[in-house]
């Protein structure tokens, strides 16, 4: 359908649209108009995405004097696929209905190890070793000696899309990972080299957060985006640990161990050259005394991690004179691994703040703040003078400089702890040295700075008005939909006690209560009877549900829900988890039925989606809290007290109903979907907790639900799947209208639209 | 089969009790041919296969000498008792594939000819269904209907029996995993595990390791049962979750660290099916693009991550795995279809279904995740046709009821057959009867008598049907007759049901055969009507029970009965002209 909100014209790809959808592409298109930052809450299940995408490329298609630059950044690499397929839906309906004029390159962007189709190097493990499998085919310096010595490896699609030269070139479409490989294998072009550089051209770019959010990746692929750039961060509501996670650095003593060895083999090379070709140590001294803005005349192959601090600063001013010789920084680094080591064996937690920190390295190793500043790009600069294309045997020293690049950058809101063993084992010694980030804005700061919009949105932005804050910046718009429902297809309860009417909880004190566990799977057991498909649920850790289920398995009640349906469990191995994950979805197709216990905060709670029949009920065991005993969290809580006066209760309570919230929202894709969600634990039923929740599940939490036993909760099911079964008006027959037509948006238009919403 | 023919030593036996006479049984394709050992006995054996109806075997491992039964279509049993059972498999198989043979043999025979197949599919399916044989032996014997006629209604049942002959593939209980518990006798430290070939089978069909080394071990290492004590052995290690201890006894015994390692053979397999899962739920391809989680970046301890001992990682297997590879054993289903009585050959098998490669699904991949983008509701949606479930406010069908009996009284065509009435007909027949009353003027009694007691009566029966369904619904009014009246009327509910189906499945008619037939029907319907009449009467004291149910079977009756007199009748006033006569 074709729609005007205000002076741009709107393509969207369906015959229908939810009233939600349209009031979404209301307020993004104020904040475009205002090039201002946003934040955006709307509930799951209600099309953000592909009212995004569509509001966006529309209002570039109104444009076209000033167009607008899309990046959507995604959480993970299946979400990727799927934007990528939704815009796939909403460019062939533009251009059918615009024709070829709408033509624009859409394309996703991943690691060598997505997107490589050499099988030499695909057969590499991880991803660190196919990009040094890559390295070791196309650096330039490779390829230099391969020019001379035919019998050098190279890699043929890297040479061929070198050869087409300014010809290699993406034609107008949408790219997801599998097209780019299909369309690279055809032309025999590197489809990574070639994403990379039509990254720059192309009108919508998807990738993950990282690749803007983490300076190290962001130095990299990023740093050419224009200005005129729409940012998106869907599924925003863990961003700020996104934000403080790629800030964030730990020492272990493996760590050490391996920078001594890296130290060592450098030190060798560095011989090695001395003795052969001297000149080009030299001439590296001699560009590090003009700075270390070398960047621009660098082979793209050649490129690597970039520093991990933000880069504004640190590129202007020349290298500290102690670390220009090779072998003067060699030293260097030998004495702060030294200093490290020295540092790890520690009885006790320690806790300090980085200019103590620093200050500390400077009268025991001798290196000042500024030395270590640089040392990230030095060893960049070093490990390219050296030739050296195996980086992944050298991580361990590059964390080492990382640390050393980050204490020496920023002052504040970060912190220092060494921790001499795990709180929970401490019968094992593994000490660690953790440089953590506490303050968000740090790492988002520059995406603000530079791009005209960033828009922040997701299912669960609750409390709205926290987001501002943990983030720093000011938005134009900032606004929380509810959901206009046809019918009540979800039906969020609050379960407090067991069959046996007493109390359910995670609380520590209860958890291992053999009662609760009982109680549980008594919950669990009764629901799979009842209800159809697939069931998920969530558990507070992995710890917490290996026990239970183990515990389930010896008395018996596994083995009866096993009667009902089969069980998939989520494991800390991501390969495992994957499979298990495709066959509860066989088990659903094909109508055996299914549970996946999964764990809140884990990989599949982040980004799989339990919508229609995978996912017809979803029971959260317990308050995800996170681990308080955990240093690097009081820490960040202090920070938090001391910087946003934001109470400790407040954060704990926010984040745990924020994952659970996420958790229990991974059931509905659409109004046609229905699901049930569960907050099995005594402390949903408080109101400090509950009131944290997002606007649309409390919107539809009853007071009656409030305070269920296994019993009633049972009943609730059984009602609510008979009322789900019956056919409905999908239009929302009377008052509300919850499906509008194109008809409908020109009768609204032209009447006072709010009448309709609120 | 190849070699073409079999030959065994054997002895064959008329009856189970039978002694039995030493011999050689020979088979080829057709024949099966039994020579004694002592030339002068007399219990010699020449005959076809095509004369044997089925086979069977006595289980190994059943405390029953190897014994293979063929029994011809006159329900005489052959017993030969073999030496050894994989003698009698080999036997066994051979008469499986003579008798697919011969019994496919006769399909070609055209369809007028009625082939001995079909006539012995027929009389067995008389046999096993007594109902039928009782059908069967009133109507066509009693020259109501004729042989075809009978069978040509019952031709899904000859198809379906056909149809079972590929049995269905039993898939696997989902809880097998936790089937293998030991038992103990509570004195000694000993403890017995009770190993079927089911429960091989299933070992085998979880952990291709514990097959692989099966068949990579067994005999020619050690004997099967060394081989399952050292598998349990191993299983104990595992369920004291002590890893070390584990570590410590595979490091001695290379065998047993088979089994407590990580199953290779299942991590290529994993490595494979990688590429073929859904791309929206790939979190493999995740981990690519994760730049924040390199070694020793990110947050290391915050509590939320887990913490282990990586030196004995290779021997720590946890319950979740095992609960995730039975979850995707079960969905898999049986692959092999072999005897489950030689561990080896299910390992072989097993072994041989596990190589083979499945195509690119790449196609399917694609397909899936477009189909998963899409907002269903938000699409105009695709038209299926459907009729709305329309469940009536039980007023509406008491009203529409009453309007049903005035007009079947009013109706002199008096269709029975449609008892139905949307509330629009009945409403339209309430005014008609308004009208009428306005321009006739009432008639004395208001409703007339049989009116007002049909609709009672129809009222009563709706009223205690639904009262008595409700106080117990296991209990229906026909359990609560007595027995013989309870058979007498199912029985005479299945013939009125047979007499029915081909009484309107002949109209209209179009041949003097098809007339012929249905007044020959007509006529056993009539007395069909009567005897019911009787049982009615018979049974006095249960008077309101038995016509609760006789009543309906009566009026379906009737409905036939009286549209075969207008029938009749406008044929009469057609007269000669339209032999084709159309209702």
């Amino acid at each position: 359908m074709k729609f005007q909100i205000e002076d741009v014209t709107v393509y969207f790809p369906y015959d229908h649209i939810y009233p939600e959808q349209y009031a979404y592409m209301l307020e993004l298109k104020r904040t475009l108009d205002a090039k201002g930052h946003c934040l955006l809450e709307m509930p799951t299940g209600t099309g953000k995405t592909i009212a995004l995408l569509s509001l966006i490329t529309s209002y570039t298609l109104s444009k076209p004097q000033n167009p607008v630059k899309l990046i959507y950044c995604t959480r993970t690499v299946h979400e990727m696929e799927k934007t990528l397929a939704e815009l796939k839906l909403l460019h062939k309906y533009q251009v059918q209905h615009l024709g070829p004029a709408s033509r624009i390159l859409a394309l996703g962007l991943s690691s060598r190890k997505n997107l490589c189709i050499n099988q030499r190097v695909l057969a590499a493990e991880n991803r660190d070793s196919v990009d040094a499998a890559c390295r070791k085919l196309t650096a330039s310096w490779v390829r230099a000696v391969a020019a001379e010595n035919p019998s050098i490896p190279t890699c043929e699609f890297f040479e061929q899309y070198e050869k087409a030269g300014s010809g290699a070139v993406l034609p107008p479409g949408v790219y997801t990972l599998q097209d780019l490989r299909a369309f690279g294998k055809e032309k025999g072009w590197c489809p990574y080299f070639l994403a990379r550089h039509m990254v720059q051209f192309a009108n919508v770019v998807v990738y993950s957060y990282q690749y803007l959010l983490d300076p190290k990746v962001a130095g990299i692929i990023s740093k050419e985006m224009q200005r005129e750039s729409v940012v998106v961060f869907d599924e925003a509501h863990n961003i700020d640990n996104v934000c403080i996670e790629a800030l964030s650095v730990s020492v272990r003593r493996q760590t050490i161990e391996g920078a001594r060895r890296n130290l060592n083999r450098m030190r060798r090379e560095i011989d090695t050259f001395k003795a052969t070709d001297a000149g080009r140590l030299r001439a590296e001294y001699n560009r590090l005394v003009e700075g270390l803005a070398l960047r621009g005349d660098m082979a793209n192959t050649d490129n690597w991690l970039s520093n991990p601090a933000l880069p504004d600063d640190i590129l202007k001013e020349a290298v500290p004179g102690n670390i220009r010789k090779a072998e003067h920084f060699l030293h260097v680094l030998h004495r702060l691994v030294q200093y490290l080591e020295g540092r790890l064996e520690t009885e006790n937690v320690e806790k300090e703040s980085p200019v103590v920190f620093v200050a500390s390295i400077v009268n025991h190793a001798g290196i000042d703040q500024k030395t270590l500043k640089f040392c990230y790009d030095r060893l960049h600069s070093l490990m390219l003078t050296l030739e050296i294309t195996d980086t992944d045997e050298f991580l361990h020293i590059q964390t080492i400089c990382d640390f050393a690049t980050l204490v020496g950058t920023y002052a504040r809101g970060f912190s220092i702890i060494i921790e001499p063993f795990d709180e929970r084992m401490p019968h094992i010694p593994d000490p660690v040295l953790q440089l953590s980030c506490h303050d968000a804005s740090l790492a988002i700061k520059p995406v603000f700075e530079r791009f005209q919009s960033v828009v922040i949105t997701s299912g669960t932005l609750s409390p709205i008005d926290l987001y501002p804050r943990l983030l720093n910046f000011n938005p134009v718009v900032s606004r929380s939909f509810t959901m206009s429902l046809t019918r009540d297809c979800i039906c969020p309860m609050v379960l407090t006690r067991g069959s046996d009417q007493l109390p359910v909880s995670t609380k520590f004190d209860m958890r291992s209560d053999l009662g609760v566990v009982r109680n549980y799977g008594r919950l669990l057991l009764e629901m799979a009877s009842v209800v159809p498909d697939g069931i998920v649920c969530f558990f507070v850790s992995y710890s917490y549900m290996d026990g239970i289920i183990n515990n389930w398995n010896e008395n018996g009640i596994l083995k009866e829900i096993m009667q009902h349906k089969l069980v998939f469990i989520e494991t800390q191995d991501v390969v495992e988890t994957t499979l298990a994950l495709d066959n509860y979805r066989k088990a659903c197709d094909c109508g055996r039925g299914a549970i996946f216990f999964s764990v809140a905060r884990g990989k599949v709670a982040e980004g799989i989606d339990f919508d229609r029949h995978y996912g017809r009920l979803v029971i959260m065991f317990g308050v995800p809290f996170q681990y308080t005993l955990s240093k690097i969290l009081l820490a960040r809580l202090e920070y938090l007290r001391d910087t946003f006066q934001i109470k400790e209760g407040d954060f704990l309570t926010f984040d745990a109903l924020r994952q659970a919230a996420q958790c229990v929202g991974r059931v509905i894709r659409s109004k046609a979907d229905y699901g049930m969600m569960i907050f099995a634990d005594k402390r949903y039923s408080r109101h400090d907790k509950r009131s944290k929740l997002p606007g649309w599940i409390l919107s539809h939490l009853h007071d009656a639900h409030l305070n269920l036993s296994t019993d009633m909760a049972l009943h609730i099911a059984r009602e609510f799947l008979r009322k789900m079964a019956q056919p409905y008006d999908k239009a929302g027959g009377s008052g509300r209208k919850t499906l509008l037509s194109q008809e409908d948006l020109e009768k609204m238009v032209e009447g006072n639209m709010n009448d309709m919403f609120y | 089969m190849s070699t073409g023919q079999v030959i065994k030593r054997a002895k064959y036996k008329t009856s189970v009790k039978d002694p039995g006479t030493p011999g050689v049984l020979k088979m080829t394709e057709n024949k099966i041919v039994f020579r004694p050992n002592d030339p002068s006995s007399g219990t010699k054996l020449d005959m076809e296969f095509r004369f044997i109806e089925k086979h069977k075997i006595t289980k190994e491992g059943s405390n029953k000498p190897p014994w293979l039964n063929l029994t011809n279509s006159q329900g005489q049993s052959y017993i030969f008792e073999f030496e050894s059972f994989p003698d009698l498999h080999v036997c066994r198989e051979f008469v499986g594939n003579a008798l697919a043979k011969s019994e496919d043999a006769p399909k070609v025979v055209s369809d007028e000819q009625l082939s001995t197949a079909d006539l012995q599919r027929r009389i067995k399916l008389l046999q096993e269904d007594s109902e039928l044989q009782k059908l069967h032996k009133q109507f066509v014997i009693g020259g109501v209907l004729t042989e075809s006629e009978f069978w040509a209604t019952r031709k899904k049942l000859l198809d379906i029996d056909v149809s079972r002959k590929s049995k269905q593939l039993v898939g696997f209980n989902n809880s097998m995993i936790l089937d293998t518990k030991p038992t103990s006798d509570g004195r000694t430290n000993k403890v017995t595990f009770n190993l079927t070939p089911e429960i091989k089978y299933q070992i085998f069909a979880l952990k291709p390791a514990v097959r692989q080394a099966f068949l990579k071990f067994v005999p020619s290492k050690m004997t099967e049962k060394d081989f399952w004590t050292k598998y349990f052995r191993a299983e104990y290690l595992h369920s004291t979750k002590n890893a070390v201890a584990a570590a410590a006894e595979a490091a001695e015994d290379e065998e047993l660290a088979v089994f407590l390692k990580d199953d290779e053979i299942l991590e290529s397999e994993a490595r494979r099916k990688i590429r073929r899962v859904d791309p929206t739920l790939d979190m493999e391809a995740d981990q690519g693009d994760d730049y924040t989680h390199l070694p020793d970046h990110g947050i290391f301890r915050d509590g939320s991550k887990e913490i282990s001992e990586p030196q004995h990682e290779l021997y720590r297997r946890t319950l979740s795995q095992d609960l995730n590879r039975q979850g995707a054993v079960v969905l898999e289903g049986r692959t092999v279809d072999v005897e489950l009585e030689d561990p080896r050959t299910v390992a072989e098998a097993l072994a041989r279904t596990r190589n083979e490669s499945i195509g690119n699904t790449e196609q399917g991949r694609l397909d899936r995740i477009s189909q998963m983008t899409q907002i269903e509701d938000l699409q105009t949606p695709q038209d299926h046709p459907f009729a709305p479930l329309c469940i009536k406010d039980p007023r509406d069908y008491f009203d529409s009821q009453q309007a049903n009996a005035v007009k079947t009284l009013n109706d002199s065509q008096a269709k029975f057959d449609r008892c139905r009435l949307s509330p629009e007909e009945a409403y339209g027949s309430l005014r008609k009867s308004i009208y009428k009353i306005k321009t006739v003027g009432l008639s004395d009694p208001i409703v007339s008598p049989e009116v007002a007691l049909m609709v009672l009566n129809g009222l009563t029966q709706n009223i205690s049907s639904t009262k008595s369904l409700g106080k117990n619904s296991q209990e229906s009014v026909l359990d609560r007759l007595p027995f013989a009246t309870k058979e007498e009327l199912l029985h005479h509910w299945v013939s009125s049901q047979e007499l029915l189906r081909h009484f309107w499945s002949s109209y209209p008619i179009t041949t003097p055969y098809l007339y012929n037939k249905v007044s020959k029907l007509k006529d056993a319907m009539s007395l069909l009507y009567s005897k019911l009449e009787e049982i009615k009467a018979a049974r006095s004291d249960l008077r309101h029970q038995v016509s609760l149910i006789v009543h309906p079977m009566q009026q379906a009756i009737e409905a036939a009965l009286s549209h075969y007199d207008t029938d009749m009748r406008k044929r009469a006033a057609r007269g000669a002209e339209k032999p084709n006569g159309y209702v």
